[in-house]
């Protein structure tokens, strides 16, 4: 056997279990070869000691712009995964919109060959339709049997309600899921930011909260309808909360995820004007980011994904209306959880932890997410009390368009584990 | 003043605001003077920067530079060719590598100043930036109001029409608000935004109950836009229910006014009888546009109360 070690010392967070304590990892062949709770701890050499940390499954970000092809100045998918292994990412899955848009085997066979060089898994989601048009569908058959994990036409909505029924009923034959950007661009009709008090205050363009809403009834009508799979996107509106809420309860198969600005972040900031808050879906208010937290508490919303959406700089160093949507989010992701989510009650450590880990692992069925024996040696090991400031240098992203920066946050990423591997260590 | 930069009303403290009024007194009577000009800002160079098609704002604040003796400089293009070729940044920095003090800035786009105060040295004074503010234009409906008035504090104001889009509302909500008119707002639903009582006003969609006790009615310009854009059924239909005719007046205070801040579309949201009346004051705010225009530029020069008519720069 090759790829030995004990990981020691630690509190280990298994998601699927709740179990929060003591227990050593065995690792073996780049899997977790034994889970051992027992009290006597392992001091073989080459454990290593990993007290006063948290030990989690790898953490999986499930919604992320990796920008390449197209874009490389942005982003590419070795910096990409360096960001995410630097955040405690140790698996993401990349969004289809690139230049040109993953459409094709060829272009999720052209991302998973990129990704063999880099630090942390990366699963393709394709697009849903030609070109992200919204007009055809591609073939998304030929995608997953290349190794594309779900599909979506994210960066904007699939308006065409037709294809997305076809396309929900379509995929059952393979039973994945469709990730539904919510949101209708009529009702958004150019906006810039959402529609409050704050939009009229600053005379911008709104982007009511109903633009959301609708197509997230939409397609839970369309999900219950076809008995397809649909996982609505970056929950941004306290209604859409609601929708999925009965959804849930109604056990349409939706899932649904939610980003760390949109728990954190309100509107009102953008009385600085500051580009880096331009975001889509957009940052809603105070109301909004309570439902969207009350949502994450009782379960309605089973992911925490970031969108990380890099834009160069000078993208955004523009009048804000012309500035693009996004925000980099890998690098931030875990300090705004445990800030904002864990030490202000709104989640356990498990339960946390299961939204970062088996839950998107469970939706894009993927292996890892759990401290299950044989499954890959995937960790995130914790500082849950490093006090530590945003700061743009430290950023592994290309971009470095983060409204955090500066930003006091608790908690991090200390190690970042791939298949038994350290990618990424700040012990 | 408070600020370095002239940016909007909202959160401008009273005393500032009086002080831009008082100061603008002088100078109104600088304007009735058979030569209109002082030496003021002799040597200062500002720059009108004008991303947006503006005839009188423009020319106001070239008059108030002039009868200043400031240099002035002005650029003209459009805010969307401009955003694909060279940035706001990087056009405002090479004016300003040619020396220059002031900028003077009209952009559709909000916060199109206070970006520029982030990224240059000039003292920035906002000439409309979109639907956001324009607090000049705030600051002479004001000084007109309380030319007549003697006072702002009690005094009850409606502003009427396409509120949604308009940035002369917003600030004069936010400097009426300050100095303790009653404000109120109408127009057709559509042209109103969301949430507008927030800001503490009363609002309408009626509008014989928004000019019931009213003393000043501030009319605004319906860009015909509105129609193509699906918010209006017909420009017709505007003027109908929500157009300041002699007919709706009765309802209003004894010795009331009727403002614009022009352009007017004649027999849209005015009729030409109400614009030319004697309760109209639509030149007088023209006039005090210069008037009010001067004092800003002289109070941000570095100008302090003592004579501004009449020396040179003051801190020279």
């Amino acid at each position: 056997m090759n790829n030995e070690m004990v990981l020691t010392g630690a509190k280990i967070v298994d998601p699927v279990t709740g179990y929060f304590g003591p227990a050593d990892i065995h690792i073996a062949d780049h899997k977790i070869f034994r889970v051992d709770k027992k009290k006597k701890r392992a001091s073989a050499k080459g454990a290593m000691n990993l007290k006063g940390l948290y030990l989690c499954p790898g953490f999986i970000d499930m919604h992320v712009h990796l920008r390449e092809p197209g874009r490389e100045d942005e982003e590419t998918i070795q910096s990409g995964a360096e960001a995410a292994v630097a955040g405690g990412f140790t698996a993401v899955a990349c969004m289809p919109n690139t230049e040109p848009a993953l459409d094709s085997a060829e272009g999720i066979k052209f991302v998973i060959e990129r990704a063999r060089a880099a630090r942390a898994r990366v699963y393709p989601v394709g697009a849903i339709t030609v070109g992200r048009k919204g007009e055809t569908l591609a073939p998304m058959l030929e995608m997953a049997d290349t190794g594309a994990v779900a599909f979506s036409d994210d960066g904007s909505g699939l308006q065409n309600g037709h294809l997305m029924r076809r396309a929900l009923e379509y995929l059952r034959a393979i039973d994945l899921p469709i990730i539904s950007h919510c949101e209708y661009s009529d009702l958004a009709s150019g906006g810039v930011m959402n529609e409050s008090f704050t939009s009229t205050v600053l005379g911008m363009k709104g982007i009511p909260p109903i633009a959301e809403e609708l197509m997230v009834a939409r397609d839970i009508m369309l999900a219950e309808y076809t008995g397809g799979r649909v996982h609505i996107a970056h929950v941004s509106t306290c209604g859409s909360v609601e929708l999925i809420r009965r959804a849930k309860r109604a056990r349409v198969r939706v899932t649904a995820e939610a980003t760390p600005h949109h728990f954190t972040l309100t509107d009102e900031l953008i009385r600085s004007f500051n580009t880096n808050l331009k975001v889509n879906p957009p940052l809603r208010t105070r109301k909004d980011v309570d439902a969207i937290k009350k949502g994450l508490k009782e379960g309605i919303i089973d992911v925490i994904a970031t969108d990380h959406a890099p834009h160069s700089i000078e993208e955004k160093e523009m009048e804000f209306d012309y500035a693009p949507c996004g925000m980099i989010g890998l690098e931030t992701a875990i300090g705004l959880v445990v800030t904002e989510l864990i030490k202000k009650r709104i989640l356990s450590w498990p339960e946390a932890v299961a939204k970062m880990t088996v839950n998107p692992a469970r939706i894009l069925n993927l292996p890892g997410g759990t401290f299950e024996v044989g499954a890959p040696a995937d960790f995130t090991v914790i500082d849950p009390t490093l006090e530590w400031v945003v700061s743009k240098d430290d950023f592994r992203s290309l971009s470095k368009n983060s409204p955090f920066i500066g930003r006091k946050l608790t908690g991090r990423a200390v190690m970042t584990i791939v298949g038994g591997e350290i990618v990424h260590s700040l012990i | 003043m408070r600020s370095r930069h002239l940016l909007g009303l909202e959160g401008m403290p009273a005393e500032d605001i009086n002080l831009i009024l008082d100061t603008a007194i002088s100078f109104k009577e600088v304007l009735s003077r058979r030569i209109p000009k002082v030496p003021t800002l002799r040597g200062m160079t500002i720059v009108n920067l004008f991303y947006e098609p503006s005839t009188r704002t423009r020319i106001s604040f070239e008059l108030a530079e002039k009868r200043l003796s400031a240099d002035t400089v002005n650029f003209s293009a459009s805010g969307s060719s401009v955003s694909k070729g060279e940035t706001l940044k990087d056009t405002l920095q090479n004016i300003e590598a040619m020396k220059i003090d002031m900028v003077v800035i009209r952009h559709s786009a909000a916060g199109s100043p206070h970006y520029l105060t982030t990224c240059c040295q000039s003292i920035v004074i906002n000439a409309g930036d979109g639907a956001h503010e324009h607090p000049t234009q705030g600051l002479l409906d004001i000084f007109t109001m309380r030319e007549k008035y003697g006072k702002i504090d009690g005094l009850k104001v409606v502003i009427v029409g396409d509120i949604k889009h308009s940035r002369v509302a917003r600030s004069n909500i936010w400097g009426l608000l300050t100095l303790g008119a009653k404000v109120s707002v109408c127009g057709p639903p559509t042209l109103l935004p969301v949430e507008m009582e927030k800001f503490g006003i009363k609002v309408f969609d009626d509008l014989d109950e928004a000019l019931d006790g009213v003393d000043i009615v501030n009319v605004l310009r319906l860009q015909r836009e509105r129609q193509q854009s699906g918010l209006l059924p017909s420009l017709r239909e505007y003027s109908r229910y929500w157009g300041i005719t002699k007919e709706r007046l009765g309802k209003l205070n004894e010795n009331f006014t009727i403002m614009h801040p022009g352009p007017m579309n004649r027999g849209v949201e005015i009729s030409s009888e109400v614009a030319e009346g004697t309760y109209s004051v639509i030149l007088p705010q023209v006039t005090n546009g210069v008037a009010i225009r001067m004092a800003v530029l002289y109070l941000l020069s570095g100008g302090s109360r003592k004579d501004p008519t009449t020396g040179g720069k003051v801190d020279e």
